[in-house]
Parts: C-alpha cells; sequence; structure tokens
C-alpha cells in the first residue's frame, strides 16, 4: 500500500499539501461562484459553466477536491480500521468513490460546456 | 489493552519489554481545546464527501438537462438541502481555516502552547463568521433579506 512504504508516504504527504493550497482559492472562488448561482435556471448555469475562465477553475477544482478526498479518507481509513481485509476493501471503495464522482463530474462539465 | 499504565509488558516467548508509548485513547483522554478541533477537523473532513456528492449531483442534472437542473435547484433551495448546505459551509470554512492553521505547522510555525490555542479560538471565530457572511449574501441573493 503506498501509505506505508517510505517513498508513498513522502508523495503522499507532498502531494496532500499540494493539494490543500491548491483548494485555498479555488473553495472560496467556488463558494463565491455558487453565491451568484442561486436560484438560477438551467440556460443561466450552463452559459455561466461555458465560459472558459468558469470552466477551467471548475475542472480544477473538480481534480483537487476528489484527490484530496480520497487521499484524506485514505489516512482516516487506515488509522481507524485495523482488520486486513476491512482495510483493502474500504481502500477499494474510497478509490472508487473518488474516480466516479470526479469523472462525473468532470464529464459533467465538458457536456454543459461543449453542448451549449 | 496496555493502556501504558503498567511499565512492562510480554512478549509472546515471554520476555518482558518496555511498554512503548501509545497514541492517547480518546475514551481516556481529556478533552483540550487542541485535541477537540483536531478531531473536528477529521470529522468535517469526512462530511465534506457528502459536499463532493452533492456537488456530483449538481454538475450531473445540468448535464442531464433543463428539468433535472430545476429539480436539483429545487432540492438545494428546500429548507432539507438549506440545512445540508449550512452544514457543508461551516464544515467548509472550519476544514479550510484549520486546515491553513495544519500547513503553519508543516512549516514549524505555531507550536508555542498559547500560539496553538489563540490559533485554535481563531479558526472557531473565523469559520463562525464566513458561515454567517455566506449565508447572509445567500439570502440577500435569492431576494428574502
Amino acid at each position: 500500500m503506498s501509505g506505508q512504504s517510505s517513498a508513498g508516504g513522502i508523495h503522499h504527504w507532498w502531494a496532500q499539501r499540494l493539494s490543500s493550497l491548491a483548494l485555498i482559492p479555488l473553495s472560496l472562488w467556488f463558494v463565491a461562484s455558487a453565491l451568484t448561482l442561486i436560484g438560477a435556471d438551467h440556460a443561466h448555469f450552463t452559459a455561466w459553466v461555458g465560459e472558459p475562465g468558469n470552466m477551467l477553475m471548475m475542472v480544477l477544482l473538480i481534480v483537487a477536491v476528489f484527490y484530496h478526498t480520497g487521499q484524506g479518507l485514505q489516512v482516516v481509513i487506515e488509522d481507524y480500521i485495523h482488520s486486513e481485509a476491512a482495510l483493502r476493501s474500504s481502500l477499494i471503495a474510497t478509490r472508487a468513490f473518488v474516480y466516479i464522482g470526479g469523472v462525473s463530474c468532470l464529464l459533467s462539465v465538458f457536456t454543459i460546456a461543449f453542448r451549449s | 489493552m496496555n493502556t501504558g499504565s503498567t511499565n512492562t509488558a510480554q512478549t509472546n516467548d515471554g520476555k518482558a519489554v518496555r511498554s512503548r508509548p501509545l497514541s492517547p485513547h480518546l475514551q481516556v483522554y481529556n478533552p483540550q481545546i487542541t485535541s477537540i478541533l483536531s478531531i473536528l477537523h477529521r470529522m468535517f473532513g469526512v462530511a465534506l464527501c457528502g459536499g463532493a456528492v452533492l456537488l456530483t449531483y449538481w454538475l450531473s442534472a445540468a448535464a442531464y438537462g433543463p428539468d433535472a437542473f430545476a429539480r436539483a435547484q429545487w432540492f438545494f433551495g428546500s429548507w432539507f438541502g438549506q440545512v445540508l448546505l449550512f452544514g457543508l459551509t461551516f464544515s467548509l470554512f472550519y476544514h479550510l481555516a484549520n486546515g491553513i492553521r495544519h500547513l503553519f505547522w508543516d512549516v514549524g510555525l505555531g507550536f508555542n502552547m498559547s500560539v496553538l490555542r489563540a490559533s485554535g479560538v481563531l479558526v472557531v471565530l473565523v469559520s463562525l463568521g464566513l458561515t454567517v457572511a455566506t449565508w447572509v449574501i445567500a439570502y440577500m441573493n435569492a431576494g428574502m433579506l
């Protein structure tokens, strides 16, 4: 498991810090943006996502959010789950969750942006 | 389980060894602001996974079309949706502010006990303030304030 080898551990540590740093501006941008989209209809929302700057920020946000989520959940799981079988299956479930969630979000953004 | 109260323990072959320090057992650990803020960081981090799910729902609904998106917008505006979003707003600002505190620790700053407590109080105040400010703006933008 990557979290248990020393090289993997250092990579994990740095990756966690980098995604944390990236998420400071990205999450503040997201909250500020979401506030302007309260009550927005479909046309307004898709036009907003389709703007290049917003699309770039959304893609970066999605990658950072799901990467950081996967890493954070892995650390929590490794701390609290000690049975080998439960540990492995939880880590696989975590991977599945972040990959499926992240890819769905990215596909949705591209669908919205390139259809309108 | 050895909670650190004895100084020696037995190995399988019967040899006595010095017991090693264990990480604090939450059940027997005297709660302090530092430890409470630390466990909250994790709890809110896990809660924010729900935020990732709602983000996925919001974007997918918009990709599906106007009807699905209208349902999603209705859900987020419903009382249940608002309660969820309010909790997620506080979780996000807390995890963000305390995460910045963690980044300072990573470069070796802020370990002095008085600084540690003061930065903890600051994290709580900042996350409460940002949550309230966000929701005041939200209700103003919704035309309800």
